[in-house]
């Protein structure tokens, strides 16, 4: 029995080798690719000029290796479009991400304990929203946002408000079922313990459950930001003039391939990587902490990755 | 599995006495309001004139007119719509059992085989999936580039090819994929296929027959929730079909972007939307089964 069975392993490990390897190659390349030279026709063609400032549509081939150099990094840096752009983005982020979780929270705190039957409408509408196709929610809050504007003219126009309060349905869900999650595994028996001990709901909240709610809250607010930061879908068709990171990305991953956008890719995609497990190790200690609950017993956070 | 529930003291949820009743603590249930209204307005609010620009008629430039005209609809009955998605279901279905048949054997590895590392291997499939889904694409046209190394050394040239957009599509999908299953493969008990072992059952035969039904629910749920945005998807066909190969959620976006016929596209989309109801129904009960389960 032994052998084959070690037989079946070795096959398994070798798959999933080669889907780590296809899962994660193309992003190396890009990495690696921030690097790249512009052709050597291209350089030639621009004699005693630096080579990142080469404009991209001369840049001749750079999908294969030309050689080393480091300015992309520094030329992607200093773009016009691009941190202008990534500023904005991370200000939306931060905004949506913080009313998202806050909305996200009050719900989670209240459908935690309630009967299933009464909370399966909200239940059903947070789903909703999960799955209907991005594109979908993209063209409905568009023509929404403009008919509101057209009405009630306090109303922000498209733009930088339109697109936060887009994203905030997403990631108020998102944040939902993620506190929701850890509420409903943490058990209520503490909770119990501060009512029996005369607490009343507020500081209970405030000295029994946020604290321990803390890890779901801090994943829902890595998460969401991540989310609102690299969404293109939504803020395509509710920016307006206002650009995000990822609208300017895209313009420039359509019109063609350029090593600078390589090394902002690669910066960015770094920094999302950090956080991202930063977050896994967070719940995963607060989870030994507090025992291995049954929080993702229904797949829940295993299917939001946390 | 659960210890917090099984501790409770017993009379805390005893019926009938008063004072533990009040003991219960329980926030209360008026906290849900500002997300209920939040989703009401902005959700809701526009599906609900998603919905009635697609009964309305387009009366000059930019000039809509309320009513109740099928006329948009009957569009998207036109051959070149239903092809179109045809096409987007065909290439969602195709993409989903490639991503299956990728993320089933790694989910199940992860799971059978993995003590110490699984951890790590699982971080490895996470991170992915919270990075920028539009980098990722742009990372795989790097590599799928008509002038890059894979064209160019082993003569495969897939770049704005209905490969590409497969390719695109179980690239960026397959950690949805793998997360669910490897959840319900984690749950399973082992020594169930030991005993099967014992009882002299073929491998293939205990998995069948033990493995996969247990593990059904992870592995549906899996399915639907790579299928579906799949069906919705804009940004791969767009980066790595070039333009060719156009899902519903291109033809919808250029309707409301260079078209500027956004009756038509509001009647697309609650087309895409009725289309997929069936699964998102079969998902919507699922996940919420299956959650009210694990509470």
């Amino acid at each position: 029995m032994a052998p084959r069975l070690n037989r079946a392993k070795a096959g398994f490990t070798a798959w999933a080798v080669v889907v780590f390897v296809f899962l994660y190659l193309p992003i190396l390349v890009m990495a690696l690719f921030a690097f790249n030279k512009p052709s050597p026709e291209a350089i030639v063609a621009h004699p005693g000029q630096d080579i990142c400032t080469i404009p991209s549509d001369q840049l001749g081939n750079v999908s294969v290796w030309n050689g080393a150099t480091t300015c992309w990094f520094s030329a992607g840096l200093h773009d016009p479009t691009y941190i202008p752009a990534i500023v904005t983005s991370a200000e939306i982020a931060l905004l949506a991400s913080l009313i998202a979780v806050t909305l996200g929270l009050c719900a989670a705190l209240a459908l935690a304990r309630m009967r299933p039957r009464a909370r399966v409408p909200f239940d059903i509408l947070v789903y909703l929203t999960l799955v209907v196709p991005e594109i979908v929610i993209a063209v409905a809050s568009l023509i929404f946002f403009v008919q509101f504007h057209n009405h009630v003219q306090a109303f922000p126009q498209l733009g930088f408000w339109t697109v936060m309060l887009g994203q905030i349905v997403f990631s108020a869900s998102l944040s939902m079922l993620i506190i929701r999650a850890r509420f409903v595994g943490m058990g209520d028996t503490l909770e119990e313990a501060a009512f029996d001990l005369g607490a009343g709901p507020v500081s209970t909240f405030r000295q029994v459950t946020l604290p321990r709610l803390m890890p779901a809250v801090f994943a829902a607010f890595l998460l969401s930001f991540t989310f609102s930061f690299d969404d293109y879908v939504l803020p395509a068709f509710t920016n307006g003039t206002t650009n995000t990171w990822p609208i300017v990305l895209y313009s420039a991953v359509r019109f063609g391939i350029t090593p600078a956008v390589n090394a902002l890719a690669t910066i960015m995609l770094t920094i999302t990587a950090v956080a991202v497990v930063i977050t896994a190790l967070v719940l995963r200690r607060s989870r030994a902490k507090i025992g291995r609950d049954n929080d993702d017993a229904g797949g829940l956070g295993a299917t939001l990755g946390i | 599995m659960s210890v917090d529930a099984e501790v409770k003291p017993p009379g805390a949820r005893a019926p009938g006495g008063k004072r533990r009743a009040s003991f219960k603590p329980r926030y209360p249930a008026w906290l849900v309001l500002p997300s209920l209204a939040y989703q009401i307005v902005f959700f809701l609010g526009a599906m609900a004139i998603l919905v009635a620009f697609s009964f309305a008629t387009q009366t000059g430039f930019s000039q809509i007119t309320f009513g109740f005209s099928l006329a948009n609809y009957k569009q998207v009955l036109d051959s070149t719509y239903i092809s179109i998605f045809v096409r987007t279901m065909g290439m969602a279905g195709v993409g989903t059992l490639c991503t299956v048949a990728v993320g089933y054997p790694l989910a199940y590895w992860m799971a059978r085989y993995l003590s110490d590392y699984k951890f790590v291997a699982l971080l490895l499939i996470i991170v992915p999936f919270w990075t920028s889904f539009l980098i990722r694409t742009y990372a795989l046209k790097i590599i799928l580039d008509s002038n890059g190394y894979v064209a160019k050394v082993l003569h495969l040239d897939l770049m704005y090819s209905p490969w590409a957009v497969l390719i695109g599509l179980v690239y960026n999908y397959l950690p949805l994929f793998v997360l669910p299953v490897f959840a319900s493969l984690e749950r399973m008990d082992w020594r169930l296929i030991e005993a099967a072992n014992d009882l002299s059952a073929k491998p293939f035969a205990a998995f069948r027959q033990i493995t996969f039904p247990l593990t059904l629910p992870g592995f549906v749920t899996g399915a639907l929730l790579v299928f579906i945005p799949m069906t919705g998807e804009y940004v791969i066909p767009a980066i790595l079909g070039g333009g060719k190969y156009e899902f519903v959620g291109n033809v919808i976006g250029d309707t409301f972007n260079s078209a500027q016929n956004p009756t038509f596209g509001s009647a697309l989309a609650i087309s895409l939307m009725l289309a997929l109801s069936v699964f998102v129904v079969i998902y919507i009960l699922f996940a919420t089964k299956e959650e009210r389960f694990g509470s």
